[in-house]
């Protein structure tokens, strides 16, 4: 399992050697990999049909509880099967798609290792693990949209897309390690078996929002599904493969992945069929007021996507089950009419919808593929598309609410088989249009994927029992988490859902009717109107503006004032929590020892008069007093090897002291004027106030002395050295001591690269003839 | 410097401080001393010989460059805390050798060899710094 | 004893903080010079204080007598003085060398870096 998600990774990296090797075929060669995918995961369409899960694990970092381990229920078994086997028709796709593109190499790489990751997220069961690979998608598809990166359109979707998942991606892991902490296991298979533990916590509805930001933003769910129709700059078979069948499902994944953990609630009912309901209705009516046939059928998505998270939202059986039927159907006959998009495109050099016609008789097989799928999204009979459609109601009418639900759903879809029409149809029938170039039918790679895809549609809604077995029903038994009695139909009776259905399709004809009419009034209302594709420019902007703010601020470009900020910090942090959580402490009277108070009294008078002298002389002579004040108290205190480095440290240091003081200018004047003289001297204060207070009110608490003692008791008995504080530097923390000596010497190697600098600087003195 | 007292002094002086930062280096392990401080002591006494007899006379006694010194100090270091994992110990575990001849001295060790490798860390370093300090445009 | 030395300390972290506070190179290396002073006793201080007993084991123990002062601190304290001399000297150079190349002790005046007015280079849309 681990070595089936890794290998489209390892083919990435060789992608573009096949690409060089093999030309424009390469696609051809690729596409095995993915075929062989799809076999591999299909053996266990049967003992997973019978109730069987597989666990593969392999150990990642263990210290960490982080492994490498792979779940395979029904849910995950449909969405690996999904996205190998319409993979494996992308890459054909592709190959055909960007013939004789240049960088074709570089975009089998990046849509093989999108596959790998996306393959890695639904079948993981580790959080962690699931995090990474749910970011490996967001990153790929940055790359897969910006593949045409001389755009700027281009770019900025890429870009936006990357921060809207991504950040969706990050309040997923904290919502994933919230839940880990919470259920005490890292894997998802053991946290969901006991759902009540997180349904019940404290905590529930930040793991709640926390999952849901990432489920939403990766979905397209409003108010981020602004991204989704934006990144439709991408070349289409990334279209086609990441933005109908396979990325932008991860949200939905994610979502009836938890179901058995956090659905069910009355939170997450309200939620998800709100956010699910409002995201239909307003993907729908977008995809309406559209014209550009990949913008259209990326709202339809945005819409179907919506109608997914509502479906999960209502949570009875029947929804469940008609979210996982509608998904299956939505994967095929969506993917189907993105690849026709493309072909179109490719074929006729436009998108427009006003432009095309009469296509049929010169794209026969991309005709019967775009007919094929669009009747099923419409939701006709006998396609795989009704049956999805009729359980959609049947779930609606299960819910709380039956009317608003069903009146929602049944909107949503009659805007979409509008759409449906618009795009299936329309293209190919009538005159021939006016096209940039002559319509011709592209190579095979071009239609066979949405051929297949289209006529699977049919086969499933002829054979439901085959889908029933092995595809949907297995998905709703892991998303419900409970066992279901799954049983597909495409004729039941004149019931409530036909009666549903019949009113979608009366409504949805007369969309398509005035289709020409809304589509131009709803761009007009739509247009003017503030949306989130503008509020993330502005969100971007404000940004970049508050980093040059603070940059302006922060950065001025004198030490002062980055020593004025840092001092000022370091105050706040020392002095705040004292101030605030502080229980105050009793100061001990010092006893009165004349040898430590005239020592303290040395070093105090030597210190106070270091900001007031003007001489150089007395400055060095002050530090002197300083420093042997200071090897004082170590004497005085038990320490003589601290007491005689630090005499001749000093004695070092006044010289070479000397030695630079006396080449430097006199220093009368610091260019402090009375003003900045009382602030630097406000500062001064109460950081030594600070650090006084911190150490008086610290030395009043006992100290923990293991650490000491653990060296004192082993000193000579397993390091046979009887000075203790020698013996920790050179044996018990010897690795420390190493890294100290480095930095001396490296102190030694920077002095010597500055005199280095010295002969530089004459020569090119030289070379400008100055004099110095 | 034109010193009389200090030039007649300074050999005598140099030898002595040099031989007292050798003892305070061995000895540190069981009394107060080690490389630091005898490291420290030994780079005092090249400076005094670099002020009384001048820059080139102590590069000429010093033989090597400084820093170089410095350089074999920290591979002697890092060299000693290689010894242990021949003996299947972690990085810079302590290794000792009890000699036949006299087993209750326990001196012999690599951590002995390590506190070597500091002192010439420290005595190249500031000796480095000061010649660099005292060299005159 | 450790109320004087506390007092102390941040006696000397005060003067380091006005020091280095200054526009003045030789100022600032002087508050760097007190700085590492006051720190150091400051981890000193931490540690606690016992008179006049260093952590040394007597010939013919086998481990320390107790009431010996802390070693932890000490050893902490004893490379840190060394690092502190090295990076002190360090900076020393580095002060001579940045007078000789740009002749002035006065850090406003040093601008290779960061060009007078702050902030322009940041300031144009198009960054």
């Amino acid at each position: 399992m681990l070595a089936a998600t890794l290998a489209p990774f390892v083919l990435a990296v060789f992608a573009p050697f096949v690409r060089r090797r093999v030309g424009d075929s390469a696609g051809w060669v690729l596409a095995v990999l993915p075929a062989g995918l799809t076999l591999y995961f299909a053996q266990f369409l049967g003992p997973v049909a019978s109730g069987e899960t597989f666990v593969f694990a392999t150990e990642w970092v263990p210290a960490l509880g982080i492994s490498l381990s792979f779940y395979v229920d029904g849910l995950s078994l449909l969405f690996a099967l999904l996205i190998s086997f319409i993979g494996t028709f992308i890459v054909l796709y592709a190959g055909a798609y960007l013939k004789g593109h240049a960088d074709l190499g570089r975009f089998f790489m990046f849509i093989l290792m999108f596959m790998g990751s996306m393959l890695g997220l639904v079948l993981s069961d580790n959080v962690v693990t699931l995090f990474v690979f749910w970011e490996l998608t967001s990153i790929t598809s940055f790359l897969l949209i910006g593949f045409n990166h001389d755009k700027p359109r281009s770019r900025r979707a890429a870009l936006q897309a990357l921060v809207v998942t991504g950040g969706g991606g990050l309040a997923l892991l904290a919502g994933l390690l919230l839940m880990a902490q919470i259920g005490g296991s890292m894997e998802l298979s053991t946290l969901l078996a006991n759902g009540d533990v997180l349904r019940e916590h404290p905590w529930y509805l930040a793991v709640l929002i926390l999952v849901l930001a990432g489920a939403f933003t990766k979905s397209a769910q409003v108010p981020f599904h602004f991204w989704l129709p934006n990144a439709m700059e991408a070349p289409t078979p990334v279209s086609a493969y990441l933005h109908s069948a396979t990325m932008v499902k991860a949200g939905v994944y994610l979502l009836a992945r938890m179901n058995p953990g956090l659905g069910g609630t009355e939170i997450w009912q309200i939620i998800l069929m709100s956010f699910g309901g409002v995201t239909l209705l307003v993907g729908a009516i977008l995809a309406l007021r559209n014209t550009d046939l990949k913008l259209m059928l990326a709202q339809t998505t945005v819409a179907s996507l919506g109608l997914l998270v509502f479906l999960m939202g209502i949570g009875e059986d029947y929804a469940i089950e008609a979210a996982m039927a509608y998904l299956f159907a939505h994967s095929m006959f969506k993917g189907a009419l993105f690849m026709v998009a493309g072909s179109v495109d490719h074929g006729t050099g436009t998108r427009e919808l006003g432009r095309l016609s009469g296509l049929g008789r010169v794209m026969p097989f991309t005709a019967t593929a775009a007919g094929l799928a669009a009747l099923s999204m419409s939701g006709l009979p006998p396609f795989f598309g009704f049956i999805a459609k009729e359980w959609v109601y049947k779930g609606t009418l299960d819910g709380s609410l039956p009317l608003i639900l069903t009146a929602v759903a049944i909107t949503g879809n009659a805007l979409m088989f509008a759409v449906a029409f618009l795009v299936g149809f329309k293209p190919f029938f009538g005159e021939p249009g006016d096209t940039p170039h002559k319509p011709h039918e592209g190579s095979l790679g071009l239609w066979v994927g949405a051929l297949t895809l289209a006529v699977l549609s049919l086969f499933f809604g002829l054979f439901s029992g085959f889908a029933e077995t092995y595809f949907v029903g297995p998905a709703a038994v892991a998303v419900a988490g409970i066992p279901l009695a799954v049983d597909l139909y495409l004729w039941g009776g004149f019931k409530a859902p036909v009666v549903a259905s019949i009113i979608t399709v009366a409504l949805g004809a007369f969309f398509f009717w005035q289709s020409g009419r809304l589509s131009a009034w709803l761009a007009r209302v739509i247009d003017a109107l503030w949306g989130p594709d503008k509020g993330y420019d502005q969100f971007m902007d404000g940004m970049i503006g508050l980093a040059r703010w603070v940059t302006d601020v922060l950065q001025t470009g004198y030490l002062r004032r980055y020593m004025l900020v840092t001092f000022l910090t370091l105050a706040a942090v020392l002095v705040l929590p004292q101030v605030s959580l502080s229980d105050g402490f009793v100061l001990k009277t010092p006893p009165f020892d004349p040898l430590v108070w005239a020592i303290g009294l040395l070093a105090v008078v030597g210190t106070l008069a270091i900001p007031f002298t003007r001489s150089r002389l007395a400055a060095i002579m002050l530090m002197g007093v300083l420093g042997l004040s200071v090897a004082f108290v170590f004497l005085l205190f038990g320490a003589p090897d601290l007491a005689f480095t630090q005499l001749m440290v000093e004695t070092l240091s006044v010289v070479i002291l000397a030695l630079v003081i006396a080449r430097l200018p006199v220093f009368g004047t610091d260019w402090r004027g009375k003003p900045r003289f009382v602030g630097d001297a406000v500062v001064a204060a109460l950081i030594g106030g600070a650090m006084a207070y911190l150490l008086l009110s610290i030395t009043a608490t006992p100290l923990d002395l293991t650490l000491s003692e653990f060296f004192s008791a082993r000193s000579y008995t397993e390091a046979y050295g009887r000075n203790i504080v020698n013996v920790i530097l050179v044996d018990f923390r010897a690795l420390d001591t190493l890294g100290e000596i480095a930095v001396v010497a490296i102190a030694g190697v920077a002095v010597l690269g500055l005199l280095a600098f010295r002969h530089i600087d004459r020569a090119s003195d030289d070379k400008t003839g100055s004099t110095s | 410097m034109n010193s009389l007292i200090l030039r007649t002094a300074v050999p005598a002086l140099v030898g002595l401080m040099l031989l007292f930062s050798i003892y305070v280096l061995l000895r540190g392990h069981n009394e107060p001393g080690g490389g630091f401080i005898g490291g420290l002591i030994g780079a005092s006494a090249f400076a005094i010989y670099t002020i009384a007899e001048g820059l080139a006379s102590a590069r000429r006694a010093l033989i090597v460059p400084p820093i170089t010194i410095a350089g074999v100090g920290l591979l002697f270091a890092a060299l000693s805390g290689v010894v242990s994992l021949f003996f299947g110990d972690a990085f810079l575990t302590g290794q000792w050798w009890f000699p036949a001849f006299n087993p209750d001295l326990k001196y012999l060790s690599t951590v002995v060899l390590f506190d070597i490798g500091v002192y010439l860390v420290v005595v190249g370093a500031i000796v480095g710094i000061a010649f660099a300090l005292e060299e005159r445009e | 004893m450790e109320t004087v030395l506390a007092l102390l300390v941040g006696l000397l972290f005060a003067i380091s903080a006005y020091l280095l506070l200054s526009s003045s190179l030789i100022r600032l290396i002087l508050g760097v010079f007190v700085l590492g002073n006051a720190t150091h006793l400051m981890i000193f201080v931490l540690g606690r204080l016992t008179r006049e007993s260093p952590p040394l084991i007597q010939y013919g123990l086998k481990a320390a007598e107790p009431g010996i002062a802390n070693p932890l601190p000490q050893a902490l304290i004893l490379t840190a003085i060394v690092i502190s001399f090295s990076l002190f000297a360090f900076l020393l150079v580095l002060s001579y060398r940045a007078y000789q190349s740009l002749d002035t002790i006065n850090t406003d005046e040093m601008r290779v870096a960061e060009p007078e007015p702050a902030g322009t280079l940041l300031r144009g849309r198009d960054v």
